[in-house]
């Protein structure tokens, strides 16, 4: 039998219709119709059992206290612990990314040496054993040629044990060199010192006081500890408490004040200075504390407000004289007003004639260390090692004192004086730095002065990262050593910057490790232990958990419980002890007050005939500008007005703009002394005529694809001015020049 | 039109030199004996294709890492299937139990049973957890409260899981290639069709059992005066909340009740 057409054509048929009669389409659809439900791309939630860990989040100073929820082994979500001192169950937009940068790409999965040229970002995957005998024997060489001292680390914090074990290390080793990143902390810490002549950090009892006057301090923008703040703001709406935001461009915090004080970029200090004049001249300061607590006020008033008169400080801030003076009365005329400072997020140190300024205004009206003031908060004590014994070596090298000049003659009320690194090892032949560590800290992205920076660098033939990612400074490191990020290990964290109380947060690891990471605390004392004594003998411990167990004491467990330990009923008090001058009392002032009101207000750098604008940073909650980039979920949210596609826009005045024929969302190039970017326009009637506001926190060139190449980075253009008084870094901007492109 | 058609005569003619009659009884209506033919040949082909052939080849077989005997394990614990399945302190079900779970019993073999001896060697002493075969488990897209079902309903673990527990041998586990889930839910039975309750797991199964359990609650003989208020609440009020159908597929949202 033959098949022709028919017949085939009933084949088909047949089949169709048994097909039909099958299972099979409608098994198939319903199939097909699950599959597409089951790409694998598809997000799925994890099974297993539910549980919560309660640790602390280590993105930025603000020392929050973060809940993460797992399933199974997997961290799926950070809220805000309920409860905790800092943050009660609040949580930023960077905090909540915590977990991709947990599991996202910017992770250093194993030690790394570089294969290619710094910076190539080729690299070569060796063993833990191999990365810390290569470092040992650097080290040992060093210390042989009897050049310890020229070992540095640059380090994000200098609180806590493991930046502590690492200061340990260098000084058992032979090194002062152990440099803390620059921020409003030294500021702070100085004024504390120098007008009250305690070693404290400034707490800020931001939740009690009823007028707020901000010289700049982004509020809303990352200020403190940012969750806090954001409540603390939430508050002050609720209950009417006043806020006057000091600022020459309209901030989130400056539009959400009560009201909003535009002044001339740089001048914040001279209206401090101004308005605690005033105040002294209508004797509307406390007398009671004034007369009980504080000296030489009359000194003060004489050799340093003479000068500021309504009219000079009109001339100088670009405020008008009755504003002035209706500011002065109704922040001395509230219950408890509190001045801060710091600008934006508190990037930088700033004058400390400005910082004396405005505290010197909080002691006029009585408000150090009361409810509602400015707390000297002390540096917690709990890290009790005995000391380092030092063998010749080492003592000769620490002879030799920091090479940042930090404590010096020049320097001697400074600390950390990291904006001055770059300069002197770029002048030194060979480089007074040989190794450079580097922990939680991306200098090669926040520190100013690009090209300086390059040549700097390029000097140090030694260059460690501890960092847990692929940041700018591990990309052009030598050595990558990465630490495992906070949610995968323990370490402690005593500080929250901007909180009056002292309190101690513990860090501790949610999800086992993700990657082939070693404690940097475990580095350490690994690196100690191949020196051999003396440096060994520093490091008793058989790892870091037990460093920090055994230092912790009684501390230890319920840390371990509720993530924090708070000392709820400190109270700084204002009677004998609290004031550890030479008079006893508060220094209105002190030996540095004439040379500080000097330098109060420093020039940017720049002359103005080729420079003719300001260029002034801009920071927000949605850039994070510290150690850590941006994670992809928080890049998402800048909006359009800041980075169109991979183009940072400015700020200027419509005013600005048409004198220079620019209009909104035009190419323009930014050229300021340090370098030249290219950017577009974005026209803003909250930035004065003749100022540029360049977004922060973007312009990376590492991290990740999410992150890296968008915007350009603001420390690229600028360049640090040091402050004649305190040596701190004290730039606010810098001259700008802003042409079509 | 046809010239293919005049073709095949054509060639039918060259080639065979069929003689003339036939072809008159080809070209009418004579031909039905074999296009019938093709006909059951196809129909019957695709019928065995699709109900035995298809079934074949969609399910592929997977034996499970340990042989587990629940009848065994039944008779030993004190909880019935709670000792191993149970909620957890959140009220959430932990399903199959993890390894910390066997290794409170089982931290030695008990006995001589290889497969315990295996389970013992490759899984406890390695600290490794048993990748077991799931039957029961929904496709990602489906959420499933055990706590409403047995807590709250009340309901027997076997109304839908069927008498795994009288089992002696793990049977093996097949998984659709399409979908990557258990055999299971679609049921043994290609053509869908079930005789227990805990034969099939798919959408169908559950609205069966909930419309049922819906028609009991407004036709409740035991509390025939509330069944009364109730209905004429329904029909003066269809807005309210017992007026609405109360299937929870039918609800405003319902879908997203099951439905992730």
């Amino acid at each position: 039998m033959k098949m022709d057409r028919r017949s085939f054509l009933s084949f088909v048929i047949g089949g169709a219709a048994g097909t039909a009669l099958s299972p099979l389409p409608w098994k198939l659809t319903d199939d097909l119709a699950i599959w597409s439900q089951n790409w694998p791309w598809t997000p799925v939630p994890e099974r297993g059992e539910v549980s919560f860990v309660k640790t602390t989040c280590m993105l930025c100073p603000g020392g929050c206290g973060v809940t993460v929820r797992k399933v199974g082994d997997r961290a799926v979500k950070i809220e805000g612990t309920k409860g905790h001192p800092v943050n009660d169950g609040g949580i930023c937009i960077l905090g909540l990314s915590g977990l991709q940068l947990l599991y996202g790409p910017a992770r250093v999965p194993s030690p790394l040496r570089r294969a290619g040229e710094r910076g190539q970002n080729r690299w070569e995957k060796l063993s833990w054993d191999e990365a810390l005998s290569l470092v040992a024997e650097r080290l040992a060489g060093l210390r042989e040629k009897k050049l310890p001292h020229t070992v540095a680390c640059i380090s994000g914090t200098d609180t806590g044990t493991v930046p502590r074990l690492m200061e340990r290390f260098l000084a058992a080793y032979g090194s002062p060199n152990f440099i803390r990143t620059p921020s409003m902390r030294d500021s702070y810490e100085m004024t504390l010192h120098l007008m009250q002549g305690v070693q404290a950090s400034a707490g800020f009892d931001v939740e009690h006081a009823d007028f707020i006057l901000s010289f700049g301090s982004g509020i809303l923008e990352g200020w403190g500890s940012p969750v806090r703040m954001f409540r603390a703001h939430s508050k002050w709406k609720e209950t009417g408490v006043k806020v006057v935001q000091i600022e020459p461009r309209l901030s989130n915090t400056a539009a959400k004040s009560d009201k909003w004080i535009p002044v001339n970029p740089g001048s914040e200090g001279i209206l401090a200075l101004g308005l605690a004049r005033v105040i002294v001249e209508e004797s509307l300061y406390r007398k009671a504390f004034i007369d009980t607590y504080t000296s030489g006020l009359e000194a003060w008033t004489r050799e340093v407000l003479g000068r500021w008169t309504p009219e000079n400080v009109e001339q100088a801030t670009g405020v008008d004289k009755s504003t002035l003076v209706a500011l002065a009365r109704s922040f001395a005329g509230a219950r408890r007003p509190l001045a801060i400072c710091g600008r934006g997020r508190g990037d930088t140190p700033g004058s400390i004639g400005e910082f004396m300024a405005v505290h010197a205004l909080n002691a006029l009206v009585g408000n150090i260390n009361r409810k509602g003031g400015v707390w000297a908060v002390p540096d917690p004590d709990y890290i009790q090692w005995p000391e380092v014994e030092t063998d010749a070596v080492a003592a000769a090298g620490l002879q030799q004192g920091r090479i940042d000049g930090a404590g010096s003659k020049k320097y001697i009320h400074a600390r950390h004086l990291l904006h001055r690194l770059p300069e002197i090892v770029d002048a030194s032949d060979p480089s007074v730095v040989q190794a450079l560590f580097v922990l939680e800290a991306n200098p090669y992205y926040t520190l100013p002065d690009r090209d300086l920076l390059k040549k700097a660098w390029k000097k140090i033939p030694f260059i460690v990262s501890f960092s847990s990612f692929m940041d700018e400074t591990a990309r052009n490191a030598d050595l990558i050593l990465p630490n495992p990020m906070y949610l995968e290990r323990y370490e402690d964290v005593p500080y929250a910057r901007g909180f009056n109380k002292p309190l101690i947060g513990l860090a501790k690891p949610v999800t086992a490790p993700q990657f082939n990471t070693l404690p940097t605390g475990d580095v350490l004392i690994r690196l100690a232990r191949a020196l051999g004594d003396p440096v060994a003998g520093a490091f008793p411990w058989e790892n870091y958990e037990q460093c920090l167990s055994e230092t912790l004491q009684d501390m230890w467990e319920p840390l371990q419980e509720t993530g924090y330990q708070v000392a709820s009923d400190f109270e700084p008090g204002s009677g004998s002890g609290a004031f550890d001058t030479a008079s006893g009392k508060f220094e209105f002032n002190p030996e540095k007050a004439r040379e500080a009101a000097a330098h109060v207000s420093v020039q940017a750098r720049g002359e103005a005939p080729g420079y003719p604008l300001i260029l002034i940073p801009s920071d927000s909650m949605r850039r994070a500008t510290g150690y850590i980039g941006d994670p992809p979920f928080v890049v998402k949210t800048v909006p359009e007005t800041v980075l169109k596609g991979n183009d940072l826009l400015v700020e200027i005045n419509p005013e600005t703009a048409k004198a220079l024929g620019l209009s909104e969302g035009k190419r323009a190039v930014l050229k300021t002394p340090k370098g030249q970017a290219r950017v577009r326009v974005h026209l803003f009637h909250g930035v004065a005529p003749g100022v540029v506001a360049m977004p922060t926190g973007l312009g990376h060139q590492a991290y990740d694809a999410y992150l890296a190449g968008k915007g350009v980075n603001f420390n690229d253009l600028i360049a640090a001015v040091e402050d004649g008084a305190s040596g701190l870094n004290a730039a606010w901007g810098i001259r700008a020049k802003l042409s079509r492109a | 039109m046809s010239t293919s058609d005049e073709k095949v005569k054509a060639n039918g003619k060259t080639e065979k030199e069929t003689p003339p009659e036939q072809e008159v009884r080809e070209k009418g209506n004579g031909s039905g004996g074999p296009i019938l033919f093709f006909f059951l040949v196809g129909f019957i082909a695709s019928l065995l294709v699709g109900w035995i052939v298809f079934p074949r080849l969609l399910y592929s077989k997977k034996k499970q890492p340990i042989d587990f005997n629940h009848a065994l394990h039944v008779e030993t614990v004190e909880e019935g299937c709670a000792s191993c399945h149970f909620f957890r302190e959140d009220g959430s079900f932990s399903g199959v139990p993890k390894l910390a779970k066997c290794m409170e019993c089982h931290e030695e073999a008990q006995g001589e049973d290889p497969e315990e001896l295996k389970f013992v060697s490759e899984y406890v002493e390695k600290g490794r957890e048993v990748p077991w075969l799931i039957y029961s488990r929904q496709p990602n897209c489906v959420f499933f409260s055990h706590a409403a079902h047995v807590r709250l309903a009340g309901m027997d673990c076997v109304t839908c899981h069927g008498p795994v527990g009288e089992s002696t041998r793990t049977k093996p586990y097949e998984e659709n290639r399409i979908t990557g889930i258990s055999r299971n839910i679609w049921g043994k039975s290609i053509a869908g069709i079930k005789r227990n309750p805990w034969d099939r797991m798919k959408m169908d199964d559950c609205a069966e059992c909930h419309a049922k359990e819906a028609a009991k609650g407004a036709a409740d003989l035991e509390r025939p005066i509330d069944g009364f208020f109730n209905n004429i609440i329904r029909i003066a009020f269809p807005e309210s909340l017992l007026g609405r159908k109360s299937s929870a597929q039918t609800r405003n949202e319902a879908c997203f009740v099951c439905h992730k």
